[in-house]
């Protein structure tokens, strides 16, 4: 009698019965993803890094999820390169790996991301970054809702977020820690139309490039005025952004437009709420 | 404009003065500044408004010169405007912010686990006496498979078990200690619960304040690590340095909301355990953000699995309330190994007053509910339960067993057998007795082994009356008693009550 159906760990075939989906060139494997469950194609990808791979490449990748998760192998680096479309919560909890999407990315990419850098060459769906602890992740047009959410920073472990485009509401949300860079690229007029920015940040700091009316922030939102280090940090971004997606001769055309700088009112946004 | 405090003194601090020698041993005790010593006349004398009850400095004092008891003064008597509402007010007026406090409800509401009889054998079955024959009190905890395919060879000791196992926590008592983070309770705190449970063979929890660099090698099989809204601390290796990862959804204490550790507690060894700045506030968000539904909550758990390589159940913790039968059911369905009810009258290190005393449902109710749909679903073996919120004694345990439960959690037991006095005064961060504070010089004054040792005593002495009641039932392992509601009766309760319990009325 089958009570009841797990949708994640049924039909998971055996590594061997799996396996002819690998190839091996020198410590490159590449896997066909076509018709793996979420649970196969992880399989295979922590064998190959078991085996000694060092760039594994994903093809016909759909909608498999937690592509980069199950490998904490501390101190190992393996750079990941999916064609398709990898599932929610790419590369959480991943530790120091580099993972490439030339596609678009579902939600959830670098949920609880410790380490590691994620690359998408195109759009990617809602609680992007969420929690987010270090690393970097360069998604190259918008975002959904929800970005960034409770990102944190401890010392020099800051988590860099930078979408090309722009995002949905509740940017940044509870926002603890680290960096977020929104280029606009993708607004006709510089635009962003998220609302609820920053609700609740108590740390970190957001640069977006275009415009933001005050109603859109949340109370707990200060706009400062981008100082030289500020453009020095947003440079960096954008020259490693646009040799990720584009072209860097066109730096000037994106650093000549107005920046806002979004950082926390308070590291205590509700300290004065209670009563003993 | 400096407002004039109306308030009563909670507790009159009554000093012998015959007995008192002024050694100021009360002064330095108490971290509430209710005692000083007045260099004029030579004196020590007390501030009772200050004063929470915790009774540490009588305890303490060398002469017995002390006794702190409820202020007698007290409002014109009223049933309906009881004087903790009066107090109340007043504090609101004075102050306008949410009532913040500690510790479970102190609500006077009905408590099943005294409306329910334990059995024993007479003469048709006989029972069992500890001392002579063995008793299993040893629990595995995790999913259990439908069937169990076994391949006996000649030998008899030859047996194999062809059915693939899931991963399961062994116990050896159904006792568990609950989740309090390193934040809200102290260092030594943390680590005398980490060493009582490693000694005795369970396991304590971290809560979602991350788990110390320094204790994740010599303590990883013993701990169930948090994965909270906050996310705290929650890094790979984290995960990995643990027996098995509960995911916190909600709290008895404070069911759907969050919680603040304040910026002032957040200090350096809490903030590289939390992994944020110090003196920032540590905020936990209501909900978790990635997770909006149950299929959400699957995608959790798994990844939860992937980050461990399905090495480590995952248990899902939920406060009691309303639907939490069908709630468990869907939890169930996400794939979670373990599920943890929390009840009302759960503990915590602070909450707001409203949410402590009037929301969520006893445990009892939820557990009875849980266990009784899981089983109509055909599903009950997917998963264990753990029951908590306000597990006072063994007899607690055995019934919350009898009712479904595969352990228990205790939280509010374990912090009294360290030392706590239910002061309720966590949430200010100054506990005299070293528990819930982050105050060096107060920490100091738990000595881990010390504490240890008392965390250990108290699983050992439960775990002996359990042993002594089951024997008295004629019942030789826990797991006869589990989900064995003929074991039990009610009294002075109503049919309804009886109903969702699912156990006869005392002499049915």
């Amino acid at each position: 009698m089958v009570s009841l159906r797990d949708p994640f760990m049924d039909w998971v075939r055996k590594l061997d019965e799996i396996a002819e989906a690998v190839s091996f060139e020198g410590s490159i494997a590449k896997i066909d993803a076509r018709n793996l469950t979420h649970k196969e194609l992880n399989d295979l990808i922590r064998m190959c890094v078991e085996k000694g791979a060092e760039r594994i490449i994903l093809k016909n990748v759909c909608g498999q999820r937690y592509i980069g998760t199950r490998l904490y192998f501390p101190g190992k680096r393996v750079e990941i390169e999916i064609f398709g479309t990898p599932g929610n919560d790419l590369g959480m909890f991943m530790n120091g790996h580099r993972i490439i999407v030339h596609g678009n990315a579902q939600d959830g990419v670098g949920n609880t991301m410790n380490d590691g850098e994620i690359i998408v060459e195109g759009r990617a769906g809602d609680v992007v970054a969420m929690s987010m602890r270090g690393g970097r992740i360069f998604i190259r047009d918008d975002v959904g809702y929800r970005t960034a959410i409770h990102m944190k920073e401890y010392k020099d472990k800051v988590p860099v977020l930078v979408v090309g485009g722009s995002t949905q509401d509740f940017l940044g949300e509870y926002m603890a820690g680290g960096v977020v860079l929104l280029l606009g690229l993708t607004l006709n007029d510089l635009k962003h139309k998220a609302s609820y920015i920053g609700t609740g940040m108590h740390g970190g700091v957001m640069y977006v490039r275009g415009r933001i009316e005050n109603h859109q922030l949340g109370k707990e939102v200060g706009v400062v005025e981008m100082e030289e280090e500020d453009y020095r940090k947003v440079e960096e971004l954008v020259r490693d952004y646009l040799k990720y997606f584009d072209d860097v001769s066109k730096l000037d055309e994106i650093m000549g437009e107005k920046f806002t700088k979004l950082i926390p009112v308070s590291k205590r946004p509700y300290g004065r709420i209670y009563t003993y | 404009m400096a407002m004039k405090s109306h308030l009563l003194p909670e507790f009159l601090v009554q000093r012998d003065y015959e007995r008192c020698d002024n050694c100021k041993v009360c002064v330095k005790q108490c971290p509430f500044g209710v005692h000083y010593y007045d260099e004029e006349t030579g004196k020590v004398y007390s501030r009772e408004e200050y004063c929470v009850g915790c009774q540490r400095c009588v305890v303490y004092c060398p002469k017995n010169a002390l006794r702190v008891i409820p202020y007698p003064g007290h409002y014109r008597p009223n049933d309906y405007w009881h004087e903790s509402y009066i107090r109340d007010i007043k504090k609101q007026a004075e102050s306008g912010g949410i009532i913040l406090t500690s510790c479970g409800s102190e609500r006077n509401a009905k408590v099943y686990w005294d409306h329910i009889l334990l059995n024993a054998s007479q003469v048709t079955n006989p029972s069992i006496d500890p001392l002579r024959e063995p008793m299993e009190l040893r629990t595995f905890l995790g999913r259990k498979p439908d069937a169990l395919e076994v391949e006996m060879g000649e030998d008899p000791d030859d047996i194999e078990i062809k059915t693939e196992l899931y991963p399961n926590l062994m116990i050896e008592t159904p006792i568990l200690f609950a989740g309090m983070s390193y934040g809200a309770i102290s260092y030594n705190a943390f680590k005398s619960l980490a060493m009582a449970a490693k000694r005795f063979g369970t396991l304590f929890n971290t809560g979602e304040g991350g788990m110390p660099k320094d204790m994740r090698e010599e303590f990883k099989d013993c701990t169930i690590v948090q994965c909270a809204s906050g996310r705290f601390g929650v890094d790979p290796e984290y995960l990995n340095c643990s027996a098995a990862i509960e995911i916190k959804i909600g709290q008895g204490a404070k069911p759907g909301i969050g919680g603040h550790l304040p910026g002032e507690k957040v200090t350096a060894t809490i903030s590289s355990t939390r992994m944020i700045p110090e003196g920032t506030d540590a905020i936990s968000p209501a909900p978790h953000h990635d997770i909006y539904s149950i299929e959400d909550l699957s995608m959790l758990i798994y990844a939860l699995k992937e980050a461990t390589n399905y090495e480590k159940p995952v248990c899902v913790k939920i406060a009691a309330v309303h639907n939490v039968a069908a709630i468990a059911s869907g939890i169930v369905r996400a794939g979670a190994d373990i599920i943890a009810i929390d009840g009302f009258r759960g503990g915590t290190g602070a909450t707001p007053k409203i949410m402590r005393e009037h929301v969520g449902i006893p445990v009892e109710l939820a557990l009875a509910a849980v266990d009784q749909r899981l089983r109509e679903e055909g599903i009950r073996n997917k998963c264990s339960i753990i029951v908590g919120g306000g597990i006072r004694c063994a007899a607690d345990v055995v019934k919350a067993i009898a009712l479904g439960a595969d352990a228990v959690y205790i939280g509010t037991a374990a912090l009294i057998a360290l030392g706590c006095t239910m002061c309720q005064r966590c949430h200010t961060g100054k506990c005299a007795w070293g528990i819930c504070t982050q105050d060096p010089e107060l920490s100091k004054r738990l000595n881990p082994k010390v504490g240890a040792e008392r965390a250990y005593n108290l699983l050992r002495a439960w775990s002996l009356e359990i042993k002594d009641v089951l024997g008295g039932m004629g019942i030789n392992a826990i797991e006869s008693l589990r989900g064995n509601r003929d074991h039990l009766r009610g009294i002075g309760l109503e049919e309804w009550e009886l109903k969702v319990l699912g156990i006869k009325g005392a002499g049915e």
